[in-house]
């Protein structure tokens, strides 16, 4: 016979034997990063499923990503340039909005993808188990794609308003590009964490995400300059993490922007303090949300 | 040898009903008794998992104080009614969802198949969907590429192999998932229900492939089934789990025959009418010698089947259906009303309705019944829990019976 009778043994001590221990309450503290280092692998293929399976049967393939923002800004060129006439500090309009659009593009997305991904992926979730943190992070990655992928059409549109002479410099700056990525990525990420967790229970904030996101939008330096903000919000608008990074990337690629390393060094804290807080509240919800979503 | 998995206490709790408003300030509640270091108010009201009988909370616990011990390299097949906490006692143990109390604790890398195939993408090949598959379940890139010609031998699917799986039939489909999962390089692997697909052939080559990992490589299994054919070709001990708790361990044989005899409930004036919320239910059963009236039944007896049926309105155009199986779960054949368009009226209150037969076509020996009420667009009511009945050897009858390779009836016949 191959199963032993019944024995309760005290629990404690010997757990150091086995190789996995499974309990009701995980610990508190635990990032569960280990984990998500043996499924590295899973991160990238997770990456190349959503790329190739964006373009999979579609003619112009990765061209598709280009289209957004292009029409994003032309509309933005037309209604805040043009129609309300906001300034964009001297700059060709298309390639401000085109900067602060591809950015926003990237967090937001980050956010709204991260911000269903238990709901999304129930059926897997519900089958295997593996760091669903791996999950989150690949939308991070595969969005990043995308996001490179525009940055190359920003740049080609700046090489054209070079050639006409428009008056925009690239400073320093530039070299904070690759920080001001990670920012956004984490503050996207750690963001969608917090509100997928909350929505496996609560659906109804669900709804709130597509239009807070807009509201957030007109909250950041997305469509107007932080110098043109008014008087009484600009200190709020300053403290939105989200402003120091984009107004730190049009000053490293346009040479116009507000810089503070107050300002910047507010945004990186308010960051790390969300990203891990989602972690947190990420990895508890994910040993029962199953059973509820 | 050691014990590979090791479960003590373990409970799981599952909220019934309807999540919703009343959820909020329920959490509230929850969370300030946690805070004080009390039981969850919820939780305290503690039924077993009886589908049948309403319970008076709406927490139920699908699994209750389990304690056992499974040894390295055993092959263990877990049988249970539905409901009974077996696909829960899976869930638990692959760490899809955490238990409410109680430890699991395991030697070695678990391995779940509770659905072949979870993350195939119908729009990736089939090479890169054997790399995600395989990575999803736990498997590094590296091991992938080492097993990869194997797993693509084994589903037999090499000329489709760069094909989008969207394009496969799914007979091809069932056969490239298993394969992934069959080769996993876990310690313990638990299979659940994968057997139920793909063709006789195939299903043949995945039970030998699962009694290849626990007995050649030595690896643990756990095997949840209905099937319990599968179970009994491929297990060596079993669990019986009953309303989330544990009923019996043993040998195979055992605990099948065990399982088998408790399904008997006889077959008359013993099935538990649920009425609530239905337009027609099942009171009682008879199943009969058309000419005695005698529940004893010999092979090639003529039988009437009576079913009293009870309606809580006026019914038109009912059909009445009986699925005959045998103990191992096979359905060996249906009769319905429907095949032959005979529809029904049923009137307020009590009904009876008689299906009869010129002969039974069944072998001596035990067979369940499952009973359709329902029409053309719902099912009024459905039983199969454990409705068994027996079959005779006629008393003048000393010849020869089919075995197992002659078919499973024994349909009467004349010689001239």
């Amino acid at each position: 016979m191959n199963i032993a009778t019944n024995q309760i043994h005290p629990v404690g001590s010997e757990h150091a034997e086995w190789d996995m221990v499974i309990e009701p309450h995980g610990k508190i503290l635990d990032f569960k990063l280990r984990d998500v280092w043996h499924y590295r692998d899973l991160l990238w293929l997770l990456v190349r499923r959503d790329f190739v399976s964006f373009y999979k049967q579609t003619i112009l393939g990765p061209f598709w990503f280009f289209i957004q923002p292009l029409f994003t800004t032309l509309i933005y060129t037309f209604i805040f340039g043009n129609l309300a006439g906001i300034s964009t500090e001297g700059i060709p309009k298309p390639l401000f909005y085109m900067a602060g659009i591809t950015a926003w593009n990237y967090f937001a997305e980050c956010l709204t993808k991260t911000s269903t991904v238990f709901k999304d992926n129930s059926n897997v979730f519900g089958k295997v188990y593996f760091p669903r943190l791996i999950m989150p992070l690949s939308i991070v990655v595969s969005t990043l794609i995308k996001f490179a992928v525009q940055m190359l059409m920003f740049l080609i549109l700046m090489g054209y308003y070079g050639l006409k002479g428009g008056s925009f410099h690239i400073t320093s700056y530039l070299l904070l590009f690759p920080f001001l990525v990670i920012l956004m990525a984490l503050l996207g990420l750690g963001l969608g964490m917090i509100i997928s967790a909350l929505t496996t229970k609560y659906r109804d904030l669900v709804f709130l995400v597509t239009f807070g996101i807009q509201l957030l939008m007109y909250a950041t330096t997305v469509v107007y300059p932080l110098t043109a903000a008014p008087e009484k919000y600009k200190f709020l608008i300053a403290l939105n993490p989200m402003t120091p990074i984009i107004e730190t990337l049009r000053l490293g690629f346009l040479g116009e922007g507000s810089f503070s390393w107050v300002y910047l060094g507010a945004s990186t804290a308010i960051t790390l303090f969300i990203t891990l807080f989602g972690i947190l509240i990420f990895n508890k919800v994910e040993r029962n949300f199953i059973d509820t979503i | 040898m050691s014990v590979a998995i090791k479960i003590e206490n373990l409970s799981k709790a599952y909220q019934i009903g309807e999540i919703s408003t009343g959820t909020v300030s329920r959490d509230i509640e929850r969370w300030w008794a946690k805070k004080r270091g009390k039981e969850d108010p919820f939780l305290k009201i503690g039924e077993a998992n009886d589908r049948s009988t309403k319970g008076k909370s709406d927490v139920v616990w699908s699994l209750r104080d389990v304690n056992f011990e499974i040894e390295q390299g055993a092959a263990v097949g877990i049988i249970g009614r539905n409901g009974a906490g077996k696909s829960t006692l899976l869930k638990l143990l692959s760490r899809v969802t955490a238990p409410t109390s109680g430890i699991i604790k395991a030697k070695g890398r678990i391995a779940s198949l509770l659905e072949v195939g979870t993350g195939f993408h119908p729009d990736l090949t089939g090479r890169e969907n054997i790399f995600l598959n395989g990575a999803i379940l736990g498997m590094r890139k590296k091991e992938i590429e080492k097993k990869f010609d194997e797993i693509v031998d084994f589903a037999g699917i090499e000329r489709y192999i760069d094909t989008p799986v969207k394009r496969y039939s799914s007979g091809m489909y069932v056969r490239l998932a298993f394969a992934v999962a069959a080769h996993l390089d876990s310690e313990i692997l638990i299979v659940d229900e994968v057997l139920a697909v793909g063709d006789a052939e195939f299903q043949k080559k995945c039970l030998g492939k699962m009694g290849q990992v626990s007995v050649g490589e030595g690896r643990t299994v756990l095997f949840v089934s209905h099937n319990l054919n599968s179970i009994a070709t491929l297990c060596t001990s079993g669990i019986i789990l009953q309303n989330g708790e544990l009923a019996l361990k043993g040998e195979i044989s055992e605990v099948i025959s065990r399982y088998n005899s408790e399904r008997t409930n006889g077959h008359s004036k013993r099935i538990k009418k649920i009425s609530e919320g239905k337009k027609a239910w099942l009171c009682d059963v008879l199943i009969a010698e058309t000419k005695t009236g005698s529940e004893f039944i010999e092979a090639n007896d003529a039988i009437f089947i009576t079913v009293e049926v009870e309606a809580s309105i006026e019914l038109e155009n009912v059909y009445i259906g009986f699925g005959i199986n045998d103990v191992y779960g096979y359905r060996i054949f249906t009769l319905f009303s429907k095949f032959f368009n005979k529809k029904y009226s049923l009137k307020k209150g009590l009904n009876n309705i008689t299906c009869t037969l010129n002969s039974m076509p069944l072998k001596p020996g035990n067979y369940n019944v499952e009973i359709f009420i329902g029409n053309d667009f719902e099912t009024f009511d459905y039983y199969d829990s454990g409705l068994q009945f027996e079959i005779l050897t006629p008393a003048d009858y000393q010849f020869l019976l089919p075995d197992q390779s002659q078919g499973s009836v024994l349909v009467k016949q004349e010689w001239q």
